[in-house]
């Protein structure tokens, strides 16, 4: 399953049976900090490509999350509730939401065009 | 330290009331409380020697220099607290007849009129609690005058990047789409950004001047007439206020509503976070829509009476009416001059201890400041890892508390601040020196500054903890 | 130059000349001149000595009713001469919020404190630091409770006016629907109530005991918003909390009330306390600030402001509330009060509450025409029927120094009652009713 990301920091994996997983890129999670919660959305809610669909929170920041595709949301990692850091441990691991119905989506990039895209920014 | 539920002994207790003189009357079983709330049981001098403690370890203007940016923390006198504690201000209940009440509704008339005269507004209401409360208050005048003109389509609340965060969250609550501009290189409004985004759907403009970094909007005048000619107003949050009080009017500007908080610019202490006072100003356009209820003077009388068009109610009753009180006295001892002495020495107080500093801190602009400056850590940050917070924490081991952090967020690694006009020249020279200490500490013992504060009560907090696993009350289990 | 400035005129010259500026109005040059030094109208400064003498002769012209039998929403509670004096320590006068926690431990754990005693008084889980009074508290609890498909705000008829207009000004402002549902026989409507309980509906807010003084069937309220998948918040006296069910007792999900009857004095209206408690599942939602316990970098127990992620100065236009300053003294200030008072004084001042109206009910009730209106307990306040005039009967009481209870329409008197209205004072208030209307 291939990792593609978006320029907002996103990760999405996109499964065989035409659904996908969204969660946050290794290299956004340093830049914020220890994470203390997440705002996730519900089963059925409707996702679109580049706006926010959830919110990181640490100690003095929130950040919005941009789901890197339109879609419908199938499931949501519970887990991320109690436990955000997670997110820290294993940023590609803990995904936000699983969606379907994949229709349009940003411009995505694989994991060397996004690690330039870091590295310019730091 | 030991919380007061772990002091408490069952048993305990103080002699307060007297026996019952009527005979009781138990509630029936299916109304009446099931589970006793676990309150502490304490003798007067277990509880007087444990606020002892929990005073020792605060901070206070009165325990040491405190020029925490845009919260303007001077001196509260003395006098402001006797006058509201006197009995025939604390013992009015608020629903009296209005004939035995006329000293309150003299306070309130009074207060209304002083600070109309000081901001140039036409209209006071003291009803809003705090400055929020007021922000809130302001912006819904904004949103009824717009309805009462069919306009309301005129949704849009514009607002610089520098602005306290208050202004959005208090636009987003009276129903208005936020409209952040970028500010100008200098930290001002830039007037061409501002221009572009002012339309058809325009409510109007939030903005504190002096602004954020300290710095005057030396083009208020045509900010106002930009906004104006595209239909909106323009609102003044008094944050700053105390940089230019008797000095320059935000009416005269061309400000329509203003915001005060009487709990920085008119020297009633904060409390440790309230209460505070929030009156809202406005001119004669939006005196229809003003909360209720108004003071009014008919003849020698005072009485209350609702604006035709009011907004409704923000709170029950008057307002924080004993803030009031205070805010009264202190502008009834300082008069008219008195406040233009005060915003000058506030100026100059800022502007030397600034001076003092600019020649190894990184200042945010190189003008003359108002009310408060900002210094930038990010180039100290860079080159020897020492941040803001650390320099922060550091002052707290001479006694002084810390300016504000991280804040405006247009610099970086801010340190804001505000020494008010109450300090005295002693008391900078210290500052400064102290400031000047810290930092040659960054560049030869950053790790000191990472440590710090070592003379504190305790160290710095697990705030990541505080946040993940919330533990909100006593465990009583 | 006023006792506020303590630099002289020597320091003043001292400080130009550093900066290197001739005269402070050169500070003001970027400020375009004909906006600067305007001429104000206003009094000349004075001495202390002079402002005293002129706030005493203001104060001077209220009138302090040695007898009070008016509450509706403000009440006259016996407050222990310790309260006062820790308050006006002044540290925590003058103290900002605590933002630094190092120095801020001493106001950050009074506010744990004060947190703890509003949970155990609601019997929830978790409460936040203060709202500005019991009106805007409600106001701020139903927009708590609005989420993306749930934005009706329900409000009961027969809470204090206040507070139905407050949350009608907050309402308006979100542009949000807010209904008023309407009583029957002075208790809540339950099919009026469950008429209004549609799947749009964020929350039900209901007084207990009610504007009129009576205790509403909350447990009721409480399974019919609940079957609606709405929440429940209640409104309470504190004080009242002692003897009757609490909110969590009930099922509420929130709590709200005024907090002046913890040790705030009349004060013509405020500064008084709006406390606000919720289940955990709201912690996330509550408004303003709130203090959590963690450990320093040494393993002390320590205290901070926490779940700020929540709060305006950093969620900006997307937090659901403004607040920043709040009512913190005033919240120390109800801590201390119940500190003091303990489980068993905060009781007795509530059974004698609760004792002393009843009295004060069955005495007037001995009167042609004092009739109770409602049926049911109440707690310290009631609505009784009058036979003339009640203002008239009011300005008579008042010449005699009684405040009496509150005229509600031409022949309706809201009653209340206090720990403070001795036996004798009930029964000279009684027999001056019957010089006036018998």
């Amino acid at each position: 399953m291939t990792v593609l990301y978006a320029k907002s920091h996103e990760w999405i994996k996109k499964n065989d049976d035409g659904t996908a997983l969204i969660g946050i890129s290794d290299f956004a999670q340093h830049a914020l900090g220890s994470l203390v919660f997440v705002n996730l959305p519900e089963v059925d809610d409707e996702i679109v490509a580049g706006e926010p669909f959830a919110d990181v929170e640490s100690v003095k920041a929130v950040s919005d999350v941009y789901s890197p595709v339109s879609g419908v949301v199938l499931e949501v990692n519970e887990e991320l509730l109690d436990a955000p850091e997670k997110i820290n441990d294993d940023a590609l691991g803990a995904w936000f939401i699983k969606v379907g119905e994949l229709a349009d989506e940003v411009e995505l990039f694989d994991e060397a065009a996004y690690a330039a895209i870091c590295a310019e920014e730091e | 330290m030991e919380l007061i539920f772990e002091k408490s002994k069952a048993g305990r207790s103080c002699n307060l009331l007297p026996p019952c003189d009527v005979e009781k009357a138990p509630l029936a079983a299916e109304i009446a409380r099931q589970k006793a709330p676990r309150l502490p049981q304490m003798a007067e001098i277990d509880l007087t020697r444990h606020y002892s403690a929990l005073e020792r370890r605060s901070h206070g203007v009165n325990n040491g220099f405190y020029p925490l940016g845009s919260c303007t923390m001077k001196y509260n006198s003395k006098i402001n607290e006797a006058m509201a504690a006197l009995p025939n201000f604390t013992d009015i209940h608020p629903l009296q007849p209005e004939n035995t009440v006329q000293g309150s509704l003299e306070v309130l008339y009074l207060a209304e009129k002083y600070l109309c005269e000081v901001t140039g507004m036409d209209e006071m209401s003291l009803q809003p609690a705090a400055g929020a409360h007021g922000e809130l208050t302001g912006l819904l005048l904004i949103k009824a005058y717009h309805q009462a003109n069919g306009q309301d389509n005129r949704r849009k609340m514009i607002i610089p990047d520098s602005a306290h965060g208050t202004n959005p969250a208090s636009a987003s609550m009276a129903g208005f789409s936020v409209v952040n501009i970028d500010s100008a290189a200098d930290g001002r409004v830039d007037l061409d950004a501002l221009r572009a985004v002012c339309d058809e759907n325009l409510a109007g403009l939030m903005l504190t001047n002096p602004n954020t970094i300290g710095i005057f909007e030396k083009d208020i005048e045509q900010i106002c007439q930009i906004v104006h000619q595209a239909g909106g107003l323009v609102y003044y949050d008094g944050a700053n206020l105390n940089g230019i009080v008797g000095l320059s009017r935000p009416g005269d500007m061309g400000f329509d509503v203003i915001h005060l908080n009487l709990h920085k610019t008119f020297s009633t202490p904060h409390g440790g976070g309230g209460p505070g006072s929030g009156p809202v100003g406005c001119k004669k356009i939006l005196a229809p829509f003003l909360p209720s209820p108004r003071v009014i003077k008919n003849g020698e009388t005072f009485t209350f009476a609702d604006a035709p068009q009011t907004i409704g109610r923000m709170k029950a009753f008057y307002g924080n009416f004993l803030v009031v009180v205070k805010a009264l006295t202190y502008l009834l001892t300082i008069g008219g001059q008195g406040l233009t002495d005060a915003a000058e020495m506030a100026v100059l107080n800022t502007n030397y201890l600034m001076k003092k500093l600019d020649d190894i801190y990184d200042m945010a602009h190189h003008e003359i400041s108002k009310h408060e400056f900002v210094i930038s850590c990010e180039r100290i940050k860079k080159e020897v890892g020492v941040t803001a917070l650390d320099i922060a924490k550091a002052l707290l081991d001479y006694g002084i508390h810390p300016p504000t952090i991280y804040f405006p967020l247009i610099v970086h690694e801010a340190l804001m601040f505000e020494p008010t006009e109450t300090e005295s020249i002693e008391t900078l020279d210290h500052c400064a020196a102290v400031m000047r200490e810290i930092y040659e500490l960054a560049y030869s013992n950053p790790e000191a500054l990472h440590a710090a504060p070592q003379k504190a009560c305790i160290g710095r907090p697990d705030e990541v903890e505080a946040a993940r696993n919330p533990r909100l009350r006593y465990n009583f289990e | 130059m006023s006792g506020y400035i303590p630099n002289t005129a020597e320091d003043k010259q001292k400080m130009l000349d550093f900066i290197g500026i001739k005269e402070c109005k050169d500070l003001f040059a970027d400020i375009p001149a004909h906006l600067t030094y305007p001429k104000l109208d206003l009094p000349q400064g004075q001495s202390e000595m002079e402002v005293k003498k002129q706030m005493t002769a203001i104060a001077a012209k209220n009138k302090v009713f040695s007898s009070i039998f008016r509450g509706a929403g403000a009440y006259n509670h016996y407050i222990p001469a310790f309260v006062p004096s820790i308050v006006a320590k002044e540290t925590f006068l003058t103290a900002y919020t605590p933002y630094q926690a190092e120095i801020s431990q001493g106001v950050l754990q009074s506010i744990f404190e004060y947190q703890t005693m509003i949970c155990e008084l609601t019997g929830l889980d978790v409460a936040n630091a203060s709202i500005y009074d019991g009106a805007s508290a409600a106001a701020e609890a139903a927009a708590c409770c609005v989420e993306r498909k749930r934005h009706k705000v329900l409000v009961a008829a027969n809470c204090h006016p206040q507070t139905i207009t407050t949350m009608q000004t907050y309402c308006h402002g979100a542009d949000r629907e807010l209904v008023v549902v309407p009583s029957k026989d002075g208790f809540v409507d339950m099919a009026a109530l469950k008429a209004q309980l549609t799947d749009d509906t964020a929350c039900f807010y209901f007084a207990q005991p009610n504007y009129f003084g009576f205790l509403e069937n909350g447990e009721a309220l409480a399974d019919a918003v609940h079957a609606a998948g709405a929440k429940l918040i209640m409104g309470c006296n504190p004080l009242a909390l002692m003897l009757i069910k609490s909110p969590a007792e009930i099922g509420a999900d929130i709590a709200v009330g005024e907090g002046q009857p913890l040790g705030m004095p009349l004060s013509f209206g405020g500064p008084y306390l709006g406390f606000m408690a919720a289940t955990s599942a709201l912690m996330r939602k509550l408004p303003g600030r709130i203090v959590g316990e963690t450990v320093d970098n040494k393993g002390q127990r320590a205290f901070v402001l926490t779940l700020q992620a929540r709060e305006q100065h950093i969620r900006r236009e997307k937090a659901s509330s403004n607040i920043c300053s709040n009512q913190a003294l005033c919240a120390f200030t109800s801590a201390v009060y119940m500190a003091t008072m303990g489980t068993s004084g905060m009781t007795e001042a509530a059974e004698q509450c609760h004792a002393k109206a009843k009295y004060l009910a069955t005495e007037l009730g001995k009167i042609k025409g004092f009739d109770l209106k409602f049926g049911g307990e109440f707690f310290n306040e009631f609505v009784m029927t009058c036979p003339v005039n009640a203002e008239k009967l009011a300005a008579a009481l008042a010449e005699k120094d009684i405040l009496a209870g509150l005229p509600l329409g031409e022949n309706e008197i809201l009653w209340c009652a206090t720990e403070m209205n001795s036996k004798n004072q009930i029964d000279t208030l009684v027999n001056a009713i019957k010089e006036v209307c018998c």
